[in-house]
């Protein structure tokens, strides 16, 4: 069995103890959340972290609440909390259809949020959901919060905004009412990584799409989310039409690469494809349907 | 007495003979008390890894160990050249063909054994692989099999005297001329490249030994995950010059073989020689890539099909081309006559008279294997390519699938049939069984619902597969392995209270041998099973034999069980006359009892004469004390499983996706030993066929990158993808087996595959398409709908 | 590292390596060796166990993050001689066959049974689809569910 090379460990009981350990470490300690992106990567022996804090047993990073007008998902809430929250399932049904084909019910028990985010694979789902909900992270450091929208946090490939010495602390998630939303995805099979995945949401006010976001993952599209297909959509009756030449705005802005999921036009049209599903979905739900 | 009988019950409720029973094996699993290889712990006990070539090829310019030494807990490093010293750098395949060990000139496949580490512990062990400076050569890689006899390939055994090039076969069979006659005379001839991509049998529990080679006693003990332990102990013998009599072989439980624990592998022999070295025992078990890249894949089948028939649909001939890539050493496990396994029996369940094929095989800088994942060597290769090409045949005369097949199925008076590729099947009534799928199916109203959906834009398709396997290696004039016959022995003592032993040279890996076996020595005795233990898995403790692969344990070993019964009831019956003071032949045989004719007051249980037997009673001349007997089962021929497979797929055009709605398997395995262990037998098989046709696959890129290396990249199917399997079955026992069963443990996955491709062919065939070779991705389906289909068995571009 | 886990009830003290991995402390330090491990990435589910009356899969966590926590594995499913439900439903539904996915199998079933006592088919389908089965094509796992849903006390079983 594939075993990691060795390392410290530490165990935060708080925000604060964890960004003091991270100090303590140096540049070479990692947070460990769920563990279930790392620690396959540290038996491969392709991370070797000198220090792993452990952040499973900070209550401060953990729940789901409404605060004012967003939700606000703690960084250490697991795959399955967040599946079976009755806040997200009535303000966003995207999260429990993203989630039913996030990894498999095991491994959701254990992965997180923050984990999920801050791995930040060009395929993970929930940077999908958090583009297309234009949601917010919380991050916290030495120096004090601050606050990156979500598709600004992403650097590329496995970087986010979260520096060496900092944490993701929150998500947080803009309330909308009357919002529909959906999740699209392809996978070779149930818990594969996706193919390709189309997630959005849409408010229709008085006949036409007052507010839409528009996310997708892995199909190369930046920061995860496709705006000037959402910018098409805003004023305009949520007609089929509509809804497909938003799509294929949407699947034109991607940029995929083959791999043994598929070659790259295959995943150029799925982005079309579910992006025009996930849309027709949630207009449908936003009109009451 | 058939399997159609009822048999009566014993105090425990469980049948005394065939039927329904629970496994006897199943509370030591269910409590978490298995004894699989990696839970045995012997005092002293070292770890153990293996440094593996991250290049497909590349020669080695330097090994250096010193630091990997110098690490505290590390006790040995071994290296090919280390093995060389000892000769045993290079052991020879089950093909004739010898593989390196560890690597000493080149490595030939990504994931090949480059160097062997003993430490205290598998971290350790794990710490220390790093620290080996390996300096490599990299050379180019051949990928592509069908470039590997292209001049100016790089050679790939380069270690063999004279090799010019990577040409490692060819072998034929079926008559060419008649064949070629009869595409000459057709009246519609359709021809397909189909592949029959890599896989991996992936059993759950991946392959491991501990060895312990006793430095006072000489004796070595090798614990293993072995399906044929007794062949393994011979070749140990062969490989390392061991005496016989000091190797025992004991394969614990087992967790799933499917093939990939027939071969034996470079790290089995590193454990010997490591526990030789370190004078301890000694263990390895792989990791999970390892098992992936390193040992013994299955198919690699590139095979160009060709049908002819008459316009009317009566088939005529067939002929397939094959280019079998082997990988980078021939280590194929497979009958010494039969270089491309059985993939003769091509010719499927129709009645034609011509077929001709020709297997050319090549190496390439992959990892060695190819019969593996219940193939029942090579079958599957051969069922997928005939049922392909029948359902090719179908759409070009615009026929039903079915109706073409019933058009051409073997007769029952045709029996016992002899294939135009020499193959003699002993029984089978298939239009029977084809009608009891189609009916459970509900053939015609899934066709009415098709065309209805069609109209309305939605893709639905039917599939069907009818396959004849040929399994139970098998005679021994015809078949052995590196020599070794495949006659399969069997002991059977009956103690003096009635209760049984009996010891087989067959190991299960999860097909339950423990209860079957109990209940054909119950069959034959009418002793109860729960009074019969079943021993194997060790070859100090049991008779010789060739092992389980193949589908052979029932059609061998079964028979072998069958007949130390009846010698024992033989032997039963001279000493129940002893007893009973009268003469053998005026006794009759009941269930568990031999009585008087005509005075059935008057008889003697078989747990009474066992306690005579051991007792006091003056025995007869020339009748030995006690109650037991020996058999060696020398099979007559094979026997000839087969069956009908319906499947039913929903394909979502828009993004390729395959939904398997349902899915039917009606199969005939001749006589049901106990029928919950063999519908057990066909669910696991239909899994592999949902596997392989839709997402196992073991693809290179072009610098011999393994790109099937993980349980992320290589593909299971999962609870969600299989359907809730239909299962039928038809009985017709075999006429030359003792209890009229055939083997059954591969027949859904030799049969599903077929099945499946054909179904989701069917729905996508309004797009034009006709052919797309396996796994079918929703990539692979859009692609096809496109008219682009991917090649499967290289990196997606 | 000095680490105090409970499993099955019993509490077990050692010093170990922060890198050893959960599934090594049960099966190497404890010597229960019900809990296997088929895949080393978290895909197989072979080595799932209970961690605080949840499932997860022992191969992707530390021990030392076990620290303070109460572990079941499947050597804690029986009580004494009585097999758990799901036990039998495995063997009364022929859901087992080699046995090495069994375990983490069960350990999943049993958390599925106890989060909704009544799992329809397609339910207990998706509760199980994170461990993976070589040998039984699942059909059989799902009817042995639905028998323990359907015996949730004490029932003969006949070896």
């Amino acid at each position: 069995m594939q075993t990691p090379a060795p390392f410290d460990y530490a165990k935060a009981t708080s925000v604060a103890d964890a960004l003091a350990l991270l100090d303590k470490h140096g540049e070479e300690a990692r947070v460990i959340a769920g563990g279930h992106s790392l620690l396959p990567m540290m038996k491969l022996r392709l991370a070797r972290p000198d220090a792993l804090i452990d952040l499973n047993d900070i209550a401060e990073l953990r729940g789901i609440r409404i605060e004012g007008n967003e939700i606000v998902v703690g960084a250490m809430v697991r795959h399955a909390e967040i599946l079976s929250s009755a806040i997200l399932a009535e303000h966003y049904p995207i999260f429990r259809e993203a989630e039913h084909m996030i990894a498999d019910p095991i491994v959701r028990n254990r992965g997180t949020v923050g984990g999920s985010m801050c791995q930040a694979d060009p395929a993970a789902d929930l940077s999908a959901v958090g583009s297309a909900l234009k949601g917010t992270a919380v991050i916290q450091g030495a120096a004090g919060t601050r606050t990156v929208a979500l598709r600004d946090f992403h650097e590329g490939p496995y970087e986010t905004k979260v520096q060496a010495g900092e944490i993701l602390t929150q998500v947080r998630y803009p309330i909308r009412p009357g919002a529909g939303s959906a999740y699209e995805k392809v996978e070779r099979r149930a818990g594969d990584w996706a193919v390709a995945s189309s997630g959005v949401f849409v408010v229709v006010s008085g006949g036409v799409v007052t507010d839409c976001g528009i996310g997708l993952t892995a199909v190369g599209a930046d920061h995860y989310c496709a705006p000037a297909a959402e910018e098409f959509l805003i004023g305009k009756a949520p007609t089929e039409e509509n809804l497909a030449a938003a799509a294929k705005i949407a699947g034109d802005s991607c940029n995929p690469v083959a791999d043994q999921r598929g070659p790259a036009d295959y995943k150029a049209h799925l982005a079309y494809e579910l992006t025009l599903r996930a849309l027709r979905r949630a207009a449908r739900s936003s009109q009451g349907a | 007495m058939t399997a159609l009988d009822e048999a009566p019950l014993s105090a425990a409720g469980n049948p005394i003979g065939f039927g329904r029973m629970h496994r006897k094996e199943d509370v030591r699993f269910l409590r978490g008390e298995g004894n699989y290889v990696d839970d045995v712990n012997l005092p002293g006990m070292l770890h153990s890894a293996i440094l593996r070539s991250p290049y497909a090829h590349a020669r080695i310019v330097s090994i250096d160990t010193s630091a990997a030494l110098a690490l505290p807990g590390v006790h040995a490093v071994i290296t090919g050249e280390t093995l060389a010293g000892l000769g045993l750098a290079w052991m020879p395949t089950l093909s004739y063909d010898t593989q390196a060990v560890l690597a000493t000139d080149k490595v030939r496949f990504q994931g090949q054994e480059v160097a062997f580490v003993i430490a205290d512990s598998r971290y350790i062990a794990k710490d220390a692989l790093e620290l080996i400076d390996v300096e490599y050569d990299a050379l180019p890689a051949v990928v592509d099999a069908k470039k590997a006899l292209d001049p100016g390939a790089p050679i790939i055994r380069d270690d063999k005297e004279g090799k010019t090039d990577n040409h490692i076969y060819d072998w034929e069979a079926g008559n060419k001329a008649d064949t070629d006659a009869a595409f000459a005379a057709a009246d519609v001839v359709v021809t397909e490249d189909i592949l029959y991509p890599r896989v991996h049998p992936s059993p759950m529990e991946t392959c491991g030994s501990v060895a312990h080679m006793d430095p006072v006693t000489g004796k070595l003990v090798l614990y293993t995950t072995t399906q044929a332990p007794h062949a393994h102990r011979t070749v140990y013998a062969l490989v390392a010059g061991l005496p016989e009599h000091k190797i025992q072989v004991i394969s614990p439980d087992i967790g799933g073989g499917f093939g990939n624990k027939v071969p034996i592998y470079p790290g089995y022999v590193c454990s010997i020689v490591g526990s030789i070295v370190t004078g301890k025992p000694v263990k390895w078990v792989e990791d999970r890539a390892e098992n992936l890249m390193s040992t013994g894949f299955a198919r690699d089948y590139h095979m160009n099909v060709s049908i002819a028939s008459t316009k009317e649909g009566k088939i005529l001939a067939v002929k397939v081309d094959v280019l079998a890539d082997h990988g980078a050493f021939n280590g194929v496990a497979q009958p010494t006559n039969y270089p491309a396994g059985f993939f003769h029996i091509f010719t499927g369940s129709y009645d034609y008279p011509a077929a001709y094929c020709n297997v050319k095989a090549v190496y390439t800088n992959k990892a060695p294997g190819g019969v593996a994942y219940a193939c029942s060597f090579r079958i599957t290769e051969a069922v997928y390519a005939i049922e392909r090409i029948v359902d090719c045949l179908a759409a070009e005369l615009k026929m039903d699938s079915a109706e073409l097949r019933l058009k051409n199925l073997l007769r029952p008076e045709q029996f016992p049939y002899t294939s135009p590729t020499g193959w003699e099947y002993d029984s089978g009534d298939y239009e029977k069984t084809m009608r009891v799928a189609m009916d459970i199916a509900g053939y015609d109203e899934l066709r009415r619902e098709q065309a209805e959906k069609r109209a309305k834009g939605e893709y639905m398709g039917i599939g069907i597969s009818f396959f004849t396997e040929g399994v139970g290696a098998g005679p021994r004039k015809h078949m052995d392995i590196l020599g070794l016959g495949m006659a399969d022995g069997c002991d059977l003592r009956v103690h003096p209270t009635g209760k049984a032993q009996v010891r087989l040279s067959v190991q299960s890996q999860g097909q339950g041998h423990e209860t079957t076996f109990a209940q054909i020595i119950s069959h034959e005795l009418g002793i109860p099973p729960e009074d019969i233990e079943v021993i194997h898995g060790d070859t100090d403790n049991t008779p010789f034999g060739l092992g389980t692969y193949g589908s052979r344990s029932t059609p061998v070993s079964g028979a072998a069980a069958a007949l130390v019964g009846r010698k024992v009831r033989d032997k039963a019956r001279l000493i129940a006359a002893a007893a009973l003071e009268c003469s053998p032949d005026d006794l009759e045989w009941e269930l568990g009892r031999w009585f008087v004719k005509g005075d059935p007051t008057r008889g003697k249980t078989i747990q009474e004469i066992a306690f005579a037997a051991h007792g006091s009673l003056e025995l007869p001349e020339g009748v030995e004390g006690h109650l037991d007997a020996q058999v060696v089962y020398n099979p007559p021929n094979l026997t000839y499983p087969y069956g009908c497979y319906i499947c039913v797929v929903d394909v979502d055009p828009g993004t390729g996706q395959v939904k398997v709605r349902r899915f039917i398997a009606v199969d005939d395995c001749g006589t049901r030993i106990n029928p919950m262990i063999v519908e057990g037998q066909v669910h696991g098989g239909l899994a592999d066929g949902i596997g392989m046709a839709l997402m196992e696959v073991i693809a290179f890129d072009e610098d011999g990158n393994n790109l099937g290396g993980s349980f992320m990249d290589y593909l299971l199917p999962t609870s969600m993808e299989c359907p809730d399997w239909e299962l039928g079955e038809t009985v017709t026992p075999s006429p030359h087996h003792p209890i009229g069963a055939k083997g059954v443990g591969e027949s859904a996955t030799v049969g599903s595959p077929a099945a499946i491709v054909n179904a989701v062919i069917d729905a996508i065939s309004p797009f034009g398409v006709r052919h797309a070779d396996m796994p079918l991705t929703p990539a692979n389906v859009w692609r096809a709908i496109q008219g682009r289909p991917v090649r499967t068995d290289m990196a997606v571009e | 590292m000095q680490v105090t886990i409970t499993v099955n009830g019993v509490e077990h003290s050692r010093d170990i390596e922060p890198r050893m991995l959960l599934v090594h402390f049960i099966r190497d330090e404890l010597l229960l060796r019900g809990t296997h491990w088929g895949c080393d990435t978290s895909n197989c589910g072979a080595c799932t166990l209970w961690v605080d009356n949840e499932p997860v899969k022992s191969c992707t966590m530390l021990a030392v993050m076990a620290d303070g926590k109460a572990i079941r594995t499947v050597e804690g499913l029986a009580n004494g001689a009585e097999l758990d439900p799901i036990q039998k439903g495995f063997m009364e539904c022929h859901g087992l066959q080699c046995g090495f996915c069994t375990p983490g199998m069960m350990m999943t079933c049993r958390a599925l049974l106890d989060g909704n006592p009544h799992p329809t088919e397609a339910e207990i389908r998706e509760g199980i689809s994170g461990n993976i089965c070589r040998c039984t094509g699942y059909k059989n796992i799902v009817a042995a569910v639905q028998w323990a849903a359907e015996n949730p006390a004490t029932s003969e079983v006949t070896a």
